[in-house]
């Protein structure tokens, strides 16, 4: 996991559901990943697709992936490159979906001192997020949980834990 | 101090004398439940490089979410479902047809009290409804779960919530809920294991506990419980492994002592509650059903986890019994599961409803996920009795849905309109 990571911002509101994140209709017939990330924040905002860039940074507000427990909520950010995603607060299966796929996730209010295309950095060694405008800090991780995203996600946290090597 | 519910079960799971909020545990889960999302839990477990499930007697598998397949993807993947339960030698699979897996699980003996539940579904809290602590989890973790047959979880904090007072004529407890989440919001109990108390609780059938436990998750709640009573293990009889005894020995085990520490304790009387709709396009968007009353509508959907029982349907036929719905609506019925269709089917309830003009579909979970059996075109209104009105949840991200009881769709379904159902 890269202990630095400066990006884009993609800023978005309060209690941005699953749903908008990724169509249900397609959680039972798209299984590719390069194919879900087309499909990425389809019903929040038609732009992001077309525009997103490897490494940009979602920031928002409060209760990010509330609702459905897909996975493809994550899985369709981070195959569309997106780096890490900042907000006031998760939902909790979210949470849990993010850091098994490795996708670095921060709680902090960001959201209040940045805007859409400006560049915010996260340092997870420090804990801060720093925004043109503010600094701000965040908790470290449980060991439990940083044990998962230094693995690479749950897989091969589970992979070692069992001392198995991957059929893929 | 005393403990609550989940720092009780958590505990006990555990092998630990007790523990704290925020406190993180490994359990080895009573039951991995998963439905349609199977066959990917399996392809993912496959990649962790394990040939066998850790433990074939916790999986609970329900092909609900698009059953009978919509389209060769989906019969590919239910086809693989299958395959993977032939080889791991799960006993406990319910194919197309048996009913949504929240339904199903219980039925089937497979929630009783202090039964520690995960599933790859966001409304698996309404297992709470028995006194189990049911979390929702993800497909990677699913896989993970059975590869080793354990998991961590982080002990929550304990939001109560107590109900006083009867409810008035026409008014249940999706009404509750409804107007809990309007006042509480979308992220009002995240994290939080949820305890639903009071009398107004107590004197609710299983089926309104079930609604309770199934919305808890419509305010962020990791879990969502009810502590068990008669009414729960006359229920449970004869469904679980145990007899009565035990099962009434683990709820008083598991129930939340009167001195626990809540993070917080919040009271409600419902005695002059109205039917309660949440409005497009959030749970949290609710207002009393007089405020929306004449909305037009196009559809009206009776089923899903959260209202396909049968004292939903019972409902609704109490309103449409003998009369017809308004021209230009389409009402959709689901019953939850096989054996809520054929106590329907016994009681004339289904004979009522179909020749009110419904349109019955299979038990399963329909139009509520979009993906089957009734999207929704540009610009349509749906009335369901379901848990999300999400945009685009229901086929195009410009239809709109609504939220309400089972007697607050049947009312609109015979109106075409919302209607508030006191006054039919």
């Amino acid at each position: 996991m890269q202990t630095r990571i400066t990006g884009r911002v993609w800023k978005y509101g309060d209690d941005v559901n699953t749903d908008v994140i990724f169509p249900g209709k397609y959680t039972y017939s798209l299984t590719d990943p390069a194919e879900m990330a087309k499909h990425a924040l389809e019903d929040l905002d038609p732009t992001f697709v077309k525009n997103v860039r490897p490494g940009d940074i979602i920031v928002a507000g409060k209760n990010w992936g509330c609702g459905s427990s897909r996975e493809q909520a994550v899985v369709c950010l981070k195959e569309a490159g997106v780096g890490a995603i900042v907000a006031r607060s998760f939902a909790r299966i979210y949470f849990r979906n993010a850091i098994n796929y490795a996708l670095p996730i921060v709680t902090c209010d960001a959201v209040d001192s940045v805007e859409s295309g400006e560049e915010i950095t996260i340092d997870f060694t420090a804990g801060t997020v720093i925004t043109p405008r503010a600094t701000y800090t965040f908790p470290p991780f449980p060991p439990e949980v940083m044990a998962i995203l230094e693995a690479g996600g749950l897989i091969p946290y589970t992979q070692q834990a069992l001392g198995v090597k991957s059929n893929q | 101090m005393g403990h609550t519910f989940a720092e009780k079960v958590l505990a006990r799971k555990a092998g630990l004398e007790s523990v704290v909020p925020g406190q993180i545990v490994t359990v080895r889960p009573d039951k991995l439940l998963t439905h349609d999302n199977t066959s990917d839990i399996a392809r993912k477990f496959r990649a962790i490089g394990v040939d066998k499930v850790a433990n074939p007697a916790t999986h609970v598998i329900v092909l609900d979410h698009v059953t009978p397949a919509a389209s060769e993807t989906h019969a590919a993947s239910h086809k693989a479902t299958r395959a993977f339960v032939a080889e791991q030698g799960i006993e406990a699979f319910y194919d197309i047809g048996e009913g949504i897996c929240h339904q199903v699980l219980p039925e089937k003996g497979h929630a009783w009290p202090g039964a520690v539940i995960v599933g790859s579904d966001s409304h698996t809290p309404t297992a709470g409804a028995f006194s189990a602590f049911a979390a929702g989890i993800g497909r990677t973790e699913a896989a993970a779960v059975t590869a080793t047959g354990s998991i961590w979880l982080r002990v929550p904090e304990t939001l109560r919530i107590v109900l006083h007072g009867t409810l008035p004529p026409r008014v249940s407890a999706k009404d509750v809920i409804l107007h809990i989440i309007g006042d509480l919001r979308a992220d009002g109990a995240d994290y939080c294991s949820v305890e639903f108390a009071g009398e107004t609780v107590r004197a609710m059938s299983i089926a309104g506990r079930m609604v309770l436990c199934n919305m808890a998750a419509e305010m962020g709640a990791k879990n969502a419980v009810v502590e068990a009573d008669e009414t729960t293990l006359d229920w449970l009889a004869g469904r679980t492994l145990w007899d009565t005894e035990t099962l009434r020995r683990w709820a008083a085990e598991f129930r939340s002592d009167p001195d626990a520490a809540y993070a917080r304790v919040i009271e409600y009387d419902v005695s002059d509650l109205a039917p309660q709709v949440a409005k497009p396009h959030t749970v949290d968007n609710v207002v009393p059903v007089t405020e929306v009353v004449g909305t037009k509508i196009d559809q009206v959907l009776i089923g899903t986890c959260t209202n396909g029982r049968l004292e939903d349907l019972e409902a609704a036929a109490d309103i449409l019994r003998g009369k017809h719905i308004a021209s230009g609506v389409r009402l959709l019925v689901l019953p939850a599961s096989r054996e809520i269709l054929l106590a329907a089917i016994e009681r004339g309830i289904i004979a009522d409803l179909v020749a009110a003009g419904a349109t019955l579909l299979n038990p399963g979970c329909g139009p509520c996920l979009g993906a089957h059996e009734g999207c929704m075109a540009p610009g349509e209104v749906t009335v369901s009795t379901a848990n999300r009105n999400f945009k685009g949840r229901m086929g195009s991200k410009e239809a709109f849905t609504y939220l309400a009881s089972p007697a607050t769709v049947a009312a609109s379904a015979l109106a075409g309109v919302i209607a508030d159902p006191r006054e039919v």
